[in-house]
């Protein structure tokens, strides 16, 4: 462990990747409490695919992939929403359809692109390749999800908990829905380097779901979800480095590993304790007859 | 204008099938009125309707003379318990919170002030110490107490329950009817989805009686004579408590 410390002080790229995974792990704690508590995991998944040929059309035309992602992802969404609500296909189904169109799209518009791209990259994660222009990306999205957080709690928390409630008070729960889109796609953008495409989603949801577990509060979910989310960040780097394997995956499996710590062993919903008091409470009935 | 709600040729329809058809009625201030009809008459879906929550095909709702759109903050909704998530992971306290958001406006936080009074809004439906609970640790009828206290927290001048007594049991029953009967005193107006016909005369001042147009409204004792409900439940309906069908 010191000689990873010793490391991290030693090499800018090590620091890069630090700094870059850790607030990844944080910005996605944060909004996968709103994705797990929405129901709309799946959708966290689509989206995450479906930014694949936006990024591969802004490689072509020499931009920021930042741009391409966003549109890619907001044309995913609201092409969900007009399937579901305009046909009878249900929305798991819609879903399933338009994202994996998306996804299929950008395989090709990604092989078509300049042969610098690296598909694999894009992917999968490579958080010690990260530069610096991808730091400052993810520390601006990290930057903008955070503070959109903080401002709209109160909205956000109302229209989630009690939809028919947000709109008697007149708040559009519509547009507040795309703007979570919105803010997935950015987030989805700011974890390309460091976990890659196909395992966003464990990020968005695996922390979240560990700290529903563990608290009745959404502050407290919140911030235990953003500890969680850099506290795999930190964890995957570190093996990841030291045994020379895929970053994205060993983040994600440290994220599964603190998750099922706390479905076994949660004070409240923990599965162990749960099976205890059954156990307990059969023995003191078949005592009891 | 003297007219609390006045509802004028409201129609409704789900996938082209007509569900509310030439709804219209005025109800002036500071009544109770219980809204009550068959399973499937639309009670629940009028009162969506007349709060903005659907779609309607024509038709013009107006509160105190004016549109939903400039009422919205005088105006408190309690859904239907079924229409929750219990696993959420929110107190008491903070639910009943909720109700301080629209006077507080966009980014405004609830400070001391709306969190003293959501304390106070616990006390008057008897539920203070139950404030720092999980909302899916509380029972039916405790759970509609906090909605309540959550309505009283908006300062609401009408108030609008969907089916607030079902899965509720007695003593919060009476609770909450005795509270509905201090804010109808007090001059606000009342109106309540309710299928239980054996209570309708003792809680309500007014009764509309709907099925998938209006029947009857008027005074409850008099929208209850047997002609109004054998049109609205059919010949065989009778008045036992949500009997009668289609």
């Amino acid at each position: 462990m010191s000689g990873f410390i010793t490391d991290i002080l030693n090499y800018g790229f090590l620091q890069k990747a630090m700094f870059t995974s850790v607030m990844v792990g944080i910005i996605c704690g944060v909004i996968g409490c709103f994705i797990v508590l929405r129901g709309m995991s799946l959708m966290g998944d689509a989206i995450s695919h479906a930014v694949l040929p936006g990024v591969a059309i802004s490689y072509m035309l020499g931009v920021n992939y930042f741009y391409g992602a966003v549109v890619a992802g907001v044309l995913t969404s609201v092409g969900i929403g007009f399937v579901s609500e305009k046909s009878r296909i249900k929305n798991d189904s819609a879903i399933g359809i338009i994202f994996s169109a998306f996804f299929a799209l950008g395989i090709i518009l990604m092989a078509k692109a300049a042969s610098s791209v690296d598909l694999t990259s894009i992917l999968f994660g490579n958080v010690l390749a990260v530069r610096s222009a991808d730091m400052w990306t993810t520390l601006v999205i990290g930057a903008i999800v955070l503070i959109t957080v903080i401002v709209f709690y109160k909205e956000l928390l109302v229209t989630t908990f009690d939809p028919t409630l947000a709109a008697t008070f007149g708040l559009p729960n519509r547009l507040i829905h795309y703007a979570i889109m919105v803010l997935l796609t950015l987030v989805t953008v700011a974890s390309l380097r460091t976990v890659g495409i196909i395992l966003v989603v464990a990020m968005l949801i695996t922390p979240a779901s560990t700290a529903y577990l563990l608290t009745d509060r959404l502050p407290v979910m919140i911030g235990l979800s953003a500890l969680f989310g850099a506290l795999s960040a930190v964890i995957g780097l570190y093996v990841s480095f030291n045994y020379n394997l895929s970053s994205g995956a060993v983040i994600v499996l440290a994220a599964t590993a603190l998750f099922l710590l706390a479905l076994f062993f949660s004070p409240k919903q923990g599965l162990l304790w749960r099976s205890m008091r059954t156990s307990k409470n059969r023995k003191a009935a078949r005592n009891g007859d | 204008m003297d007219l609390a709600l006045d509802v004028n040729d409201l129609r409704v329809s789900y996938d082209g099938k007509e569900v509310l058809r030439d709804v219209s009625f005025s109800a002036p201030h500071g009544r109770m009125t219980g809204i009550i009809g068959p399973n499937g008459a639309g009670k629940s879906t009028l009162m969506k309707a007349v709060l903005g929550l659907l779609h309607t095909d024509r038709g013009t709702v107006r509160f105190d003379g004016k549109p939903l759109k400039e009422m919205r903050k005088r105006i408190a909704y309690v859904p239907q318990r079924s229409s929750i998530d219990w696993d959420f992971p929110i107190n008491v306290r903070d639910t009943v919170l909720l109700g301080s958001y629209p006077s507080l406006g966009l980014i405004r936080r609830p400070g001391k002030a709306e969190k003293e009074e959501a304390l106070q809004s616990l006390r008057k439906v008897g539920m203070e110490e139950f404030a720092n609970r999980q909302i899916g640790q509380l029972s039916g009828g405790q759970q509609q107490r906090v909605f309540l206290a959550r309505a009283l927290l908006q300062h609401a001048d009408l108030l609008f329950l969907d089916e607030p007594f079902v899965g509720v049991d007695a003593s919060s029953e009476e609770v909450i009817i005795g509270l509905l009967k201090e804010l109808r005193d007090s001059g606000k107006s009342i109106f309540v989805v309710h299928h239980d016909l054996s209570k309708a005369v003792a809680y309500f001042d007014d009764l509309l009686l709907l099925n998938g147009e209006v029947i009857a409204y008027g005074p409850a004792n008099e929208v209850l004579r047997p002609v109004h409900m054998e049109q609205a439940y059919g010949t065989f309906g009778g008045l036992i408590a949500g009997g009668g069908g289609l």
